[in-house]
């Protein structure tokens, strides 16, 4: 089974943040099916389309994966109103995902506000090789930095209005850690500035880099062509697609 | 269990389901989900004569109760859906249509004439595209443009031409008598009603090209008006589409006059949509002692 759709039991369900839900879904096949990077894609209740979340845990022994997400705007609402014990309709796992190895010594992890949580699998994947920079608005704003640690991984904090960690971009740190040398890989998902900023550092210093990206969807498993992404292919522009040759790029193929 | 076989053209469909164009691609990626088998047809993803990349994004928008996209026919061209894509579909029990575009005649002659020596079952001339500056819906708004169109595609390929209307118009029945008169073997209508939305915030369109294609559920009614009007007028058989999203929405536009149906946005809320509404049609019609779907078609009774 690539991927599948239906109704999946939610477990658990808490407030993490401001605007910002964590779910945990029973669903024991998409789990086993699932990898670091990769989507679900969620039906909202009275909407046309569905919305596409990333995956932010996955438990293979469990059977259950962890989702976490903010509202953004109705679709999102929606389905925050969801509860414990309530169905969850996924199409999932969708998209391409990071690439792993097990054979680096020491990666870098860098999420920007909700583009977080998709660092959550490979901080377990990778453990103490692990630096995971992330940065948000406000120290209220700030999420997962315990499940992080749990992980084995360091932490690096930034925040833009200087409320707790560094005061500033999470570009400025890892600016200084790639200077230093011995990264084998990046693996980035935020705001485009700030993954645009991070694919010139990783160009600069020859250093591996994957990142996420976001856009509006449709089917979400690269039939509609909705989600296109302008990238280059054989050296030539091509219009890629999100959902399917993503959400994961090799940052030297996306054209920004 | 009743019999939900049509015949469209001389063509036998197994049921009148038919995903649209657009957004089931070939149907690969649905495979992995049901099998094609299951459905009576398959619109394929429209093809130009050469690749196309379409429009930058965002091209997608959620509308209350439906969706705006501004793709802009990007595919592989007709060559590579020739060579890679039509022989796996062509294995799997179920109509092909291929939806065609073009810029101009000429390509649209062109990209007919390569499907001729091909086993395609229909040929579906897209002259309501919304989202490409040149071509488009720019055949599909004017009669005499939509009728040179189909004159010159006809007179290059014997295969059944269903040709697709555009709700953009002041009158589809005109440009559907139009296509009719030079020897369109169907219509189906209709593509998407443009639309914009606004980021209020940005002051800029949510889409990147500005405006799109507006479907799903609300644009249903319309979809239903059109179809009715359109077989008042023609002769030929109709394939309805516009916001089908359920067995009853499938049995109330075959009704109108639909003689079979394309399911298009449902499809993004539910994949299955197409599969469900199959079996819904069935379920109604068993309710309703009715044998045959072709028993419905045009069954309206009007004021």
């Amino acid at each position: 089974m690539k991927y599948t759709q239906g109704q999946f039991l939610i477990t658990k369900k808490d407030a993490v943040a401001r605007n910002i839900y964590s779910f945990e879904i029973s669903c024991p096949e998409v789990a086993d099916a699932a990898s670091p990077g990769q989507f679900v894609h969620i039906r909202a209740n009275g909407f046309t389309l569905r919305r596409p979340i990333s995956i932010c845990g996955i438990n293979k022994v469990k059977g259950t994966l962890r989702i976490v997400f903010e509202i953004r705007g109705e679709g999102t609402a929606e389905i925050a109103k969801l509860n414990k014990g309530d169905l969850i309709d996924m199409l999932a796992p969708l998209g391409h995902g990071f690439t792993t190895d097990s054979n680096f010594k020491k990666v870098i992890l860098i999420g920007g506000g909700i583009g977080t949580p998709p660092m959550l699998p490979l901080a377990q994947f990778y453990g103490s090789k692990a630096v995971v920079i992330s940065g948000f608005r406000n120290y209220s704003a700030a999420i997962l930095q315990e499940d992080f640690r749990s992980a084995g991984a360091e932490t690096i904090l930034c925040t833009d209005d200087g409320s707790a960690g560094i005061h500033g971009l999470v570009t400025v740190p890892f600016a200084e850690l790639a200077e230093k040398g011995g990264i084998d890989a990046v693996y980035a998902c935020g705001p485009l500035p700030m993954l645009k900023g991070i694919s010139g550092i990783c160009k600069e210093n020859n250093i591996f880099c994957q990142i996420s990206l976001e856009e509006r969807m449709a089917c979400g498993i690269g039939a509609c062509l909705g989600c296109a992404c302008r990238t280059l292919k054989n050296d030539e522009e091509y219009f890629a697609h999100v959902c399917k040759d993503g959400p994961v790029f090799n940052a030297e193929e996306v054209l920004w | 269990m009743a019999d939900l076989s049509v015949k469209i053209c001389g063509v036998d469909f197994k049921n009148p389901i038919i995903p649209a164009s657009g957004v089931f691609g070939y149907g690969r990626e649905y495979e992995e989900l049901f099998p094609l088998n299951k459905l009576g047809g398959i619109a394929t993803k429209g093809t130009t004569l050469h690749l196309r990349t379409g429009n930058p994004a965002p091209r997608i928008a959620e509308t209350p109760s439906g969706m705006l996209n501004s793709v802009g026919l990007q595919n592989p061209g007709i060559d590579h859906f020739i060579s890679s894509e039509l022989p796996y579909l062509l294995t799997k029990d179920l109509v092909v249509l291929a939806n065609i575009a073009g810029s101009t005649v000429e390509e649209c002659v062109e990209v007919a004439e390569k499907l001729e020596s091909t086993d395609v079952h229909m040929i579906e001339l897209n002259i309501s595209c919304p989202n490409v500056k040149q071509g488009g819906a720019a055949f599909g708004t004017r009669c005499d443009m939509a009728a040179e169109v189909t004159r010159q595609v006809r007179k290059v390929t014997s295969k059944p031409l269903v040709v697709k209307l555009s709700p953009n118009v002041t009158s589809i029945t005109e440009i559907a008598k139009a296509v009719e008169a030079e020897g369109a073997d169907a219509v189906s209508l209709i593509n998407t009603l443009l639309g914009m939305r606004i980021d209020i915030n940005t002051r800029r369109p949510v889409l990147r090209n500005n405006v799109g294609g507006m479907s799903g559920p609300a644009v249903f009614p319309i979809a239903v008006r059109m179809v009715w009007q359109t077989a008042n007028a023609v002769k030929i058989p109709i394939i309805g589409m516009g916001g089908v999203s359920s067995g009853k929405d499938a049995i109330e536009l075959m009704m109108a006059g639909a003689s079979a149906v394309q399911v298009g946005a449902a499809i993004f809320t539910d994949p299955f949509a197409p599969v469900k509404i199959i079996d819904e049609m069935n379920d109604i019609l068993d309710s309703k002692g009715i044998s045959s779907v072709g028993e419905i078609i045009g069954s309206v009774q009007p004021w």
